[in-house]
C-alpha cells in the first residue's frame, strides 16, 4: 500500500525515520507520505512521538536515522532558516512570537525575511508594501483591530493567530502546525479550526493534534502514531473504524 | 486636602511639558544627541572630561548594539577598543601615517579583530558567549603585551601625537582643548548618524527579532548565526573608532586599553544609562565618568562606591537612567 503512494504525487515524505534521545527511542522506523493539497493530521496519544515527527519534518533537528524528502529533494539536515525559502512554514506548539514588538511588526519581520535580510542602510519605515501585506495577513487571521498592540499584550488565542499570520508571510506551499489549538478556549478553537480549513483549501497542511475528535471533521487524512511507531493511516472514516486505533485511544481514556 | 489636588495638578502640567521634551528627544534621537554634545564642553567641569564622555559614550553605544539591541552579552569589547587604539597608534608612531589614514586603519584593525573573535565565539550562547569573548580578548591583550617592540608592552605606546591639523579651509591645533573636542565630536557625530541608520534599517529589525526570540527568527528564515556575526563586527567597528580617537586624545596607548576592566565598563555604562535605548549609553558614560571623577576627589575607595551605586541601579532601576525616564514618560 505504501509503495503505491510513493510516486510523483508525493509532496513530503519521511523515509524510515528513527529518532533517539540518548537511549530512548521516540520514533522508530516511521515511513509516511503527505500528498500535495491535502490536510493531514498526525494524531496519537501523549508520548506517541507526534511532536518528534513534527520537529523532524519541520527541520528543527535531523533524525537519528532516515530521510525527509520534499518535492523530490532530500532536505534532511537542511538548516532551519532555509525552510521558509523552500516554502515550508510552521507554527510552534508553545506560542512563539516577538513579544515586545507590535503585531504588525511581527508579521512584517517575517515577510522581510524573504527579501531583505542584510540591508543595513535603507529606512525600515519606507517598506510600505511590506507593512500593507502584514496588515492584510493580520486581517485574514482575524486580528483586524490589533495591528499596533504589542504581541505580549495579546490574548493567548490571538497570539496563536498571530503566529499563523507570521507563518503565512512566506506564502508557504507547505504549512506545518503543532497543536494549533493548544490552550485555547472552545470558542477560540472553533475560530482556529475554521481558519485552518480555509488555509488548507490553498495549500498542503500538516497538523499535529492529540485530541482526535477535533480534527476528524476537517482533515482529509489521518496518520496515527503509537509508542513511536506507525500505527495506521487513512480517511477519517477508516480511522474511526480501525479497531487498533480504537483500542489505543480507549486505553488512554476518552479523547 | 483641597490644596493637594491643586499641587498635583501643577506638577502634572510641568511634568507633561517635561515628558513632551523627553519624547521629542527620543523621536529625533540623532539631532538630540548631537545638539547635546555640541554644547557639552561648556557644562562640564573641564574639557578633557567632556572628550572622555564623548569617546566612552561612543564605545558604549557600539557595545549596546550587541548587548541592548541584539540581546547578547559580550565581555570582550575591550579588544576592539584597544585594537582601534593600537592600530591608530602604531600607524602614527611607526609609519608616520597621516591622521585620517591612521584612524581608518584603527577602525579596520578593530573590525578584523571582531571578525576573528566573532567567528570563534558565535557558536556559543548566553553566559558561554560572554566567557569565550572574555577569554579571546585576554588572548589579544597578551599578544599585544608580548609584541613590545611594536606596542611598547607594559609602558604602552607613546608618541601618538598629531599637532597641527590643516584642512585647507581651516587649520587648528589639537593642543587647544576646544578644538580637540570638536575634532572628536565630528567623528562621533558621523558615527551616531550611521549607527542610527543601521538601527532603523531592515537589518536593525532583525537584531530586535533575535533579541526577542531567536527560534522564531530562525523559523522566519533568518540565518541567526550569520546575523549575529555581522552585528558583532559592526559593533567592533564603532568601538574601534572610539579606541582610535582615544589614542589621539591621550597621545599614548596604554596597555589598559585592552584590559577586561574596559569590557566591564562597557557593560556598566550600558546598564547605567539603559540598555537597548539609543541615548542610554551616552547617559551611562556620562554618569559613570562623572561619578568616578567626583568620588575620586572624596575617597581613594572610589571603586567601592561606584560598585555600590551600580548595584543600586541594577536592583532598583533595571531600565537604567535614560530607560527609566523613557518608561516614566510613556506611562
Ligand atoms: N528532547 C527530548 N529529550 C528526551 N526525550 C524526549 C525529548 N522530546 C521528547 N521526548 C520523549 O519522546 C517521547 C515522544 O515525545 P513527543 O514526540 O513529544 O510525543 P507527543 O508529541 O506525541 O506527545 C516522549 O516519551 C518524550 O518524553
Amino acid at each position: 500500500m505504501n509503495s503505491i503512494s510513493a510516486s510523483a504525487s508525493d509532496f513530503l515524505r519521511a523515509e524510515h525515520v528513527t529518532m533517539r534521545y540518548g537511549g530512548f527511542t521516540a520514533l522508530s522506523d516511521v515511513s509516511v507520505s503527505f500528498p500535495k493539497g491535502q490536510l493531514t493530521a498526525i494524531i496519537g496519544p501523549n508520548g506517541a512521538g507526534k511532536g518528534t515527527l513534527f520537529n523532524v519534518l519541520s527541520g528543527a533537528f535531523p533524525p537519528s536515522e532516515g530521510k525527509v524528502i520534499y518535492e523530490g529533494a532530500d532536505i534532511t539536515g537542511t538548516p532551519q532558516h532555509k525552510f521558509a525559502r523552500l516554502g515550508i512554514a510552521k507554527s510552534f506548539q508553545i506560542t512563539n512570537v516577538f513579544p515586545q514588538l507590535s503585531a504588525q511588526e511581527n508579521v512584517r519581520i517575517a515577510i522581510q525575511a524573504l527579501s531583505c535580510r542584510y540591508d543595513i542602510w535603507s529606512p525600515r519605515s519606507g517598506l510600505k508594501a511590506m507593512q500593507e501585506q502584514a496588515a492584510q495577513l493580520l486581517d485574514m487571521v482575524g486580528l483586524t483591530d490589533h495591528h499596533h498592540r504589542l504581541a505580549a499584550n495579546l490574548a493567548h488565542g490571538e497570539q496563536r493567530s498571530l503566529e499563523i499570520a507570521m507563518a503565512l508571510a512566506c506564502d508557504p506551499r507547505l504549512l506545518l502546525l503543532d497543536e494549533p489549538t493548544a490552550g485555547m478556549s472552545p470558542e477560540e478553537t472553533v475560530v482556529m479550526m475554521d481558519l485552518i480549513t480555509q488555509l488548507a483549501s490553498e495549500r498542503t497542511v500538516i497538523l499535529v493534534e492529540h485530541k482526535m475528535k477535533l480534527v476528524m471533521g476537517i482533515c482529509n487524512r489521518l496518520i496515527v502514531l503509537h509508542h513511536g511507531e506507525f500505527l495506521a493511516e487513512g480517511t477519517p472514516d477508516d480511522i474511526r473504524n480501525n479497531d487498533e486505533v480504537r483500542r489505543v485511544y480507549l486505553g488512554q481514556g476518552n479523547h | 486636602m483641597s490644596e493637594i489636588p491643586m499641587n498635583t495638578g501643577e506638577m502634572q502640567v510641568s511634568g507633561r511639558r517635561l515628558s513632551d521634551l523627553v519624547k521629542l528627544v527620543a523621536r529625533h534621537r540623532v539631532i538630540a544627541v548631537l545638539a547635546f554634545m555640541s554644547v557639552f564642553p561648556f557644562i562640564m567641569p573641564y574639557e578633557a572630561l567632556a572628550v572622555n564622555i564623548l569617546i566612552y559614550g561612543l564605545f558604549a553605544l557600539g557595545f549596546n548594539m550587541v548587548f541592548g539591541y541584539m540581546g547578547v552579552l559580550s565581555f570582550g569589547h575591550a579588544a576592539f577598543f584597544g585594537m582601534g587604539s593600537y592600530g591608530t597608534g602604531i600607524a602614527i608612531v611607526h609609519f608616520g601615517a597621516p591622521w585620517p589614514v591612521a584612524i581608518g586603519l584603527g577602525v579596520v584593525v578593530a573590525g578584523i579583530t571582531a571578525m576573528i573573535m566573532g567567528a570563534m565565539a558565535i557558536r556559543s550562547r548566553g553566559i558561554y558567549f560572554a566567557m569565550v569573548t572574555l577569554a579571546l580578548a585576554q588572548c589579544v591583550y597578551y599578544l599585544i603585551y608580548q609584541m613590545s617592540d611594536w606596542s611598547g608592552g607594559e609602558d604602552g605606546l607613546t608618541g601618538v601625537t598629531i599637532g597641527e591639523i590643516d584642512l585647507g579651509v581651516v587649520s587648528f591645533n589639537l593642543l587647544d582643548p576646544t578644538a580637540k573636542y570638536y575634532f572628536m565630536f565630528t567623528f562621533v557625530a558621523l558615527a551616531v548618524f550611521i549607527f542610527s541608520r543601521i538601527l532603523a534599517s531592515p537589518f536593525g529589525a532583525v537584531l530586535e527579532a533575535i533579541r526577542e526570540n531567536e527560534n522564531r527568527a530562525r523559523a522566519c528564515g533568518y540565518n541567526v548565526q550569520l546575523t549575529k556575526w555581522i552585528t558583532f563586527v559592526i559593533s567592533g567597528l564603532f568601538c574601534g573608532l572610539a579606541g582610535a580617537l582615544n589614542a589621539i586624545h591621550l597621545s599614548v596607548v596604554p596597555i589598559e586599553s585592552l584590559h577586561y576592566h574596559l569590557s566591564g565598563q562597557a557593560v556598566m555604562m550600558a546598564l547605567l544609562g539603559g540598555m537597548g535605548t539609543f541615548f542610554g549609553p551616552f547617559v551611562g558614560a556620562m554618569a559613570f565618568l562623572l561619578l568616578e571623577d567626583v568620588i575620586t576627589l572624596i575617597t581613594i575607595h572610589w571603586q567601592l562606591f561606584l560598585g555600590i551605586t551600580f548595584m543600586i541601579f541594577v536592583l532598583f532601576f533595571p531600565k537604567g537612567i535614560w530607560g527609566s525616564i523613557l518608561h516614566w514618560v510613556s506611562r
